[in-house]
Order: C-alpha cells, then sequence, then structure tokens
C-alpha cells in the first residue's frame, strides 16, 4: 500500500494548482461535457440531526451544500451520497424520522440521486430503516461506459462487507472486462487506514482482491470527514469532506474529536466533490461550503 | 530491544509458566469498557475474560493484534502475553448506538 501526497495526486489527475482553484469557483472554467465524459458530485456524511458544538449551524449546513451544488453549472449527470445520511439515534422512530426529513431536503437536487448508508444510518437495524426511504443498500449500475458498484461495510455493526454481498461481488464483476472503468462506491475505507479510530473494513481485503484482477478501478468513499488519497497496488481509494464536521488526520493527536468550530472559519474542512469521468482518469475538484452561520 | 532483554525474555516466560495465566476480566455495556484500564507486565501469560451487559460489542487493540467479538450471553477467551511496554488503547469496533465513538479504554504494559 502507498499513500499518495495532495501535490502528487492532483499531478497525477491532470489537475494544477490553477485548475483545481478555478474549480473552486464552482465551475467558472468552463467545463463542458464531452461524449462519454460526464461529472457526477459526491456529498458525505451529512449527519442530518446532529447538534454540538462542532457545527452550530448543523441544520444550515446542507441547505448550503444543495444551493451549491444546485448551482453548478452545467449540472452533474447525477450525485451520490456516500453514508452517514443521518445522525445515529437509538430511537428507531427518531431515527425514520431523520431519514424522512433527509430525503425531503436532498429532494431540492435537481439530478439523480443515489445514495449508499453509513453505519449511522445502517448499524442499529442492520439497514431496515435505510431501506425503507432508499432501497438496497448494495447494487450497481452503468453509466456512459464506466460501471458502478454501491458496496455496503455498515449494515453489519462489525464493519463487514460479508461472504454473501462478497459473493454478489465477485457474480457482478464477473460480467465486466479486465480493463473495465470500474468506480466502487462505499462509506468506510476498504483498506485498513487506522483501526484504532474504526476506520477500517474487516473484510475489506477480500473485496479488494477481488478488484485486483481489474485495471482501472477507483473508489470514493467516506466516513473519515476529511480528503484522503491512498493506493492499495494499482487501486485509488479517495475520502470525501464530510458536510458536518472534520475529523482530525489519522493518529495526528490522541482522540478521534471532531475539529472545533472556528467561529473565523465557518465551515473549514467541510464541502463537497465534483469528479470528473474522463476516459483515462479521474479530476477531482473539492468545492468548500460557504456562507454566513 | 536492547540483547540483555532478549536474553531476559525466556528466562521470564519460563517462571510465568509455572502458573495458570492471571484471568482479566472486562465487562462490556453501551458505552464503556469496565474496567478502562487494564495494568499488565511484559511477559506476563494473561487470560482475557469479556462479556457484555447489553448488545453486541467488539474489543479491539489493533497495536497488540488483539480482537474478540463479545455476544450477549457468552464469554470471549483470548490468551496474550505482552511482548513489549507502552499504552496501547482498545476501542469497540462493533457499532453499538450513539456513544460508540467513545467507547475505548487503554492497556498498560510496564516491565
Amino acid at each position: 500500500m502507498q499513500g499518495i501526497e495532495r501535490r502528487q495526486f492532483l499531478k497525477i489527475a491532470g489537475l494544477g494548482g490553477v485548475v483545481f482553484a478555478s474549480g473552486l469557483a464552482r465551475g467558472a472554467d468552463g467545463y463542458t461535457s464531452a461524449q462519454d465524459e460526464f461529472f457526477f458530485v459526491q456529498l458525505s456524511d451529512t449527519h442530518w440531526g446532529f447538534q454540538g458544538a462542532p457545527n452550530p449551524d448543523a441544520a444550515g449546513t446542507l441547505p448550503k451544500a444543495i444551493a451549491a451544488v444546485n448551482a453548478l453549472d452545467p449540472q452533474p449527470d447525477f450525485i451520490v451520497f456516500t453514508g452517514d445520511l443521518t445522525h445515529t439515534t437509538d430511537d428507531p422512530a427518531e431515527r425514520r424520522r431523520r431519514l424522512a426529513q433527509f430525503k425531503g431536503m436532498v429532494a431540492q437536487l435537481k439530478v439523480p440521486l443515489r445514495f449508499m448508508p453509513g453505519e449511522h444510518d445502517a448499524s442499529l437495524d442492520s439497514g431496515a430503516a435505510y431501506q425503507e426511504f432508499f432501497g438496497p443498500t448494495h447494487y450497481s449500475f452503468d453509466h456512459k461506459g464506466v460501471h458502478f458498484i454501491a458496496l455496503d461495510n455498515v449494515s453489519d455493526p462489525a464493519a463487514k462487507i460479508g461472504d454473501e454481498q462478497l459473493g454478489w461481488l465477485k457474480s457482478d464483476l464477473g460480467k465486466q472486462k479486465a480493463d473495465a472503468r470500474i468506480v466502487v462506491l462505499t462509506h468506510r475505507p476498504l483498506f485498513p487506514l487506522y483501526p484504532q479510530w474504526d476506520w477500517a473494513t474487516r473484510d475489506g481485503d477480500k473485496a479488494i482482491e477481488l478488484l485486483m484482477p481489474y485495471r482501472n478501478v477507483t473508489v470514493f468513499y467516506g466516513h473519515i470527514h476529511q480528503e484522503h488519497h491512498f493506493k492499495t497496488a494499482h487501486i485509488e481509494h479517495h475520502a470525501a469532506r464530510s458536510l458536518i464536521f472534520p475529523l482530525p488526520a489519522p493518529a495526528s493527536v490522541p482522540k478521534r474529536v471532531p475539529v472545533a468550530w472556528d467561529p473565523a472559519q465557518p465551515y473549514r474542512g467541510l464541502g463537497f466533490r465534483r469528479i470528473e469521468a474522463e476516459p483515462n482518469e479521474y479530476k477531482l475538484t473539492e468545492f468548500p461550503v460557504v456562507g454566513k452561520a | 530491544m536492547k540483547r540483555r532483554l532478549f536474553l531476559l525474555l525466556p528466562l521470564v516466560g519460563a517462571a510465568w509458566a509455572q502458573s495458570e495465566p492471571r484471568v482479566i476480566a472486562i465487562s462490556a455495556r453501551k458505552f464503556e469498557f469496565t474496567p478502562g484500564e487494564v495494568e499488565l507486565k511484559l511477559g506476563e501469560p494473561v487470560l482475557f475474560e469479556f462479556t457484555t451487559e447489553d448488545v453486541h460489542m467488539g474489543f479491539d487493540a489493533p497495536e497488540l493484534n488483539l480482537h474478540a467479538d463479545i455476544l450477549p450471553g457468552r464469554v470471549a477467551r483470548l490468551p496474550f502475553t505482552p511482548g513489549k511496554t507502552g499504552s496501547y488503547e482498545f476501542v469497540c469496533d462493533v457499532f453499538c448506538g450513539s456513544g460508540h465513538e467513545e467507547m475505548s479504554g487503554v492497556i498498560k504494559v510496564s516491565g
């Protein structure tokens, strides 16, 4: 395994500082879609229902992100939410209330939506409430030559994909050619990023083993509330920022506690991601959350 | 590790081997381990016995390569002999509710 320094990754992806900066200007780079090229947006870890000092504008952050995504011109082909749509609660009725509120809010987005659960949504009831609102927790679909696979590593509270789903993954991959363009969407990292902070999937190595024969695999995930880029052999893994509070870099502090809210820089570390799918690469552009708290 | 320590460790291990391993009972419940701090001696064989008072829990100390699933109504036993000194955090790695992310403890191994 090897890490990817941010600067190195941007170079790999063909993104220079100028392009990245223009991306921050929300589409001001004049990006236009070509045939078989498209972009989608990743939002993650919205934790709807969270209340606490790490985000005094918890109820206002998701609406700001929705407005920012709706302002993108052109619009993405679709939007993926990589889990922890809601903040956990021990009350099943409250869990459903949060899921319903979240679903109502994101209905304001203008393009098709794809969802998957995080442990906060699904681990206390094996995904039962989540499925009532959003359907299956793992699935695949094809879009403009890219095969997308949503993997569920949260419905089992022990952070396992499980043999049954791994069997499904093997079967799904069996229909793909070795050079197929494959994107995996999931919540937890498939590799053991930092198990001390629960940043791992217990049987993630089995999923990676199944993906290894395919030459063009990229994983987008959430869970760790920060941008992070990593490689296991030829497979790239990219974590997205959260839309509720950032978490510290792995092992950078003794305890995994949210980064404190800074009134001088509200929403610092929060954001969403645009992913441009080009024939041989994915270009990532990170967007901050902006506005007044 | 110094060579002298290498030579001592087998002797220490032999001494501990004369007796039954010390049992370290750890109980889990939402959202704490009891005890939350465990003190061990380098080279002393112990037997962890984990139980849960409510739901399925996990015990994970990655730096010591220790892991156990703790299921209601069962005792999960895990033998262990510390091979290095230091403080090592353990966490619950089975999502158990709203306080899960703060559920942790520490194993302190002294020489």
